[in-house]
């Protein structure tokens, strides 16, 4: 994985030094609060209603043993011994003293960690398809641009204060795993018919009050562009975008508002004065990257397939886990292998310092020592022999994270909702619980097969309700917590945005919606391998209305 | 009735004005009953915020239940608990031990 280079060191240990000096001067009372806010707010610093945030960027998702480690080593000596991993592939910390925060980053800089981005007007942490670099399908590694775009967008002098925030995802497969048409710019990176690398670039994707699907606007950008492309969408973006109206300063009401035609006619025009200039990436420096993600040396193990074999005969547990939360890779002897962190009736995402520090000792151990957080809150080990596959297997169950539930209906996305967050209206985490307690069994989650369910606690989206095949919304009504429920999102490939289905649910009533939903669903799919969202795009909300709200109709 | 709160500069803590200083639990905050209360509650968070001590101040709603303040809104309930999944964290784990 990348290294950190001298620049990289000396970059990070500056503004370490530099926040160090500006928190002292807060706690002395030498700077205001709105001093002092936007400089937290650049470091990854929010307050949230029990205490302080920490999030801090784990790069396209991408971790070592001893980074996680780190990660665990902080949550214990300074927080309360768990952090929470978000849908940018990040972790936050939800009890950090703001005099500890020097102390927490001058940790993090010793293991090439940092904060830096992780809010703000600024371009954020990109993230990337969390199998990058093991798939079997992709056409190369993603993860190298995302660096790219990383070196440059870090305190990029002209792209440090945009209307709004600017989330790029990047996915190197025709399947997206990373989400891109949700992201204000999505590559999807592929190759031509020459046989060249390049990509297909949309733009104003997202989610929060207004979702929108995004938009390409372009089919084939040469590699080498990826630079000269980036800024001349964001020098639009940068000057057009609104900033009268924070709820209309993302890229896609530009975008909307422009129209796409227009708005690629000005980036077009714009790039055109880029292009061939010192933005165009030299071949040698795209390779230079490239070597930092070169994949570990996988040697043969064509034991693998008997030892799984037997293993499947002598563990029903293995055997569904194997199922569920092992992928094919793209050398036959291995596999990719996802670490649920959605254990039944547990906080999506959460993790206790002693699983992050088990995790990485099975990550150096069995993995190659290499980590991935994916966007859907899970951890991946992406490289892992499928002789060992039993081995990993029994090392999570020690750490009660063998939930073999990948992509079914309690592998849910969760924002921290009113639980903690202070622009929360709604609980999102013990929604979540509870429809997970209901769907415990594992038999009956994977007789409904893939569905994504998807919590936010607030219109801002952060649990991507939107996108979910069943999205909830949690609002505050007249006092009470009250849950809308969207049906037909998606965020792959084919994303579209789930619609609303009807009057929402209290908190009491929304878990047995939602089993009525699914219920439905099984009553009405053609045969077991059509999905969900499939048999929602095939009969339309209409069965789903008539199930939750047939009784009201005739009683009124 | 409205009662003050803020969250503490250093380390971001819930706290509520009760008694002359900033307490750590939110059951004996001052109340503020009228227009004049409320307005002297404000002057002290304003100083207090002023003085570098507390951020994030707020006049919120607040009843009493049982001999104790408690606020009203669901969401400063929580914070005056702590998250509602985590029984043993925040205030109510404190008051618990």
């Amino acid at each position: 994985m990348y290294r950190y280079d001298e620049f990289d060191h000396d970059f990070v240990q500056a503004r370490v030094a530099e926040f160090s000096d500006q928190v002292q001067r807060r706690l002395s009372g030498e700077i205001t609060e709105d001093q002092f806010r936007p400089l937290r707010l650049m470091n990854g610093v929010y307050l949230q209603l029990h205490a302080y945030m920490l999030r801090i960027a784990v790069p396209y998702g991408t971790l070592n043993s001893k980074q996680l480690r780190m990660l665990g080593h902080i949550a214990r000596k300074y927080d309360k011994g768990y952090g929470h991993f978000t849908t940018r592939q990040n972790i936050q910390f939800n009890w950090p003293a703001l005099s500890d925060i020097p102390a927490i980053l001058a940790d993090l800089a010793s293991v090439e960690m940092h904060a830096i981005q992780t809010s703000g007007n600024c371009i954020r942490n990109v993230t990337a398809d969390h199998f990058a670099g093991a798939a079997a399908d992709e056409v190369a590694d993603p993860r190298p641009y995302a660096e790219i775009l990383r070196q440059w967008s870090s305190v990029h002098p002209e792209f440090s204060f945009l209307p709004r925030k600017f989330k790029i995802a990047v996915t190197g497969a025709e399947r997206d795993r990373a989400a891109i048409q949700t992201h204000d710019i999505g590559l999807h990176l592929k190759k031509n018919a020459a046989g060249e690398l390049g990509f297909a670039v949309y733009i104003g994707g997202g989610q929060g009050r207004t979702p929108m699907v995004a938009r390409k606007i372009r089919d084939f950008l040469p590699e080498a562009d990826l630079l000269s492309y980036c800024t001349a969408i964001l020098r639009v973006y940068n000057l057009y975008g609104r900033r009268d109206n924070k709820y209309k300063a993302r890229i896609k009401i530009l975008v909307h508002e422009t129209g796409v035609e227009e708005i690629t006619r000005q980036v077009e025009a714009e790039w055109q004065e880029l292009k061939d200039a010192e933005l165009k990436l030299p071949d040698a420096d795209i390779r230079a990257i490239e070597a930092y993600f070169a994949p570990p040396e996988l040697t043969g193990r064509p034991d693998g397939d008997e030892a799984v074999k037997l293993a499947r005969l002598d563990s029903k547990g293995f055997s569904e886990w194997l199922d569920q939360n092992v992928v094919t890779h793209r050398h036959p002897d291995y596999a990719a292998v996802t670490i649920s962190l959605k254990g039944i009736g547990e906080v999506p995402g959460d993790a206790s310092d002693s699983q992050m520090e088990a995790v990485a000792d099975i990550a150096e151990k069995y993995a190659f020592d290499e980590l991935r957080v994916s966007h859907e809150q899970n951890l991946i080990l992406p490289h892992v022999a499928r002789a060992d596959l039993k081995a990993v297997y029994d090392a999570l169950v020690d750490i009660e994270l063998a939930t073999a539930n990948s992509n079914l209906i309690s592998d849910i996305i969760s924002c921290p909702g009113l639980d903690y967050c202070a622009l929360a209206t709604a609980r999102s985490i013990p929604i979540a619980q509870e429809i997970s307690r209901r769907f415990a069994s594992l038999e009956r989650q994977r007789e409904i097969g893939e569905l994504k369910l998807k919590i936010s606690g607030c219109i801002n989206a952060c649990g991507h309700h939107h996108v979910g095949h069943i999205g909830i919304l949690g609002v505050e009504k007249k006092g009470s917590e009250l849950y809308q429920v969207t049906l037909g999102g998606s965020a792959d490939e084919n994303t579209s945005v789930g619609e609303i289905i009807g009057r929402g649910f209290s908190s009491e009533e929304i878990t047995d919606a939602i089993e009525q939903i699914v219920d439905t669903y099984l009553g009405l799919r053609l045969n077991p391998q059509e999905k969900f969202i499939d048999a929602y795009r095939r009969v339309g909300p209409a069965p789903f209305k008539e199930a939750l709200y047939a009784g009201e109709a005739k009683a009124a | 009735m409205k009662i003050l709160t803020a969250n503490r500069l250093s380390d971001g803590i819930a706290v509520w004005y009760a008694d002359g200083g900033w307490a750590e639990a939110v059951g004996q905050a001052d109340l503020a009953h009228d227009k004049a209360a409320e307005d002297r509650l404000e002057a002290i968070g304003a100083k207090a915020y002023a003085d570098n001590e507390v951020v994030d101040v707020n006049l919120i709603d607040a009843d009493i239940v049982d001999g104790v303040v408690e606020p009203v809104r669901l969401r400063e309930k929580i914070r005056a608990a702590g998250p509602t999944i985590r029984g043993d964290l925040g205030k109510q784990a404190e008051q618990a031990a």
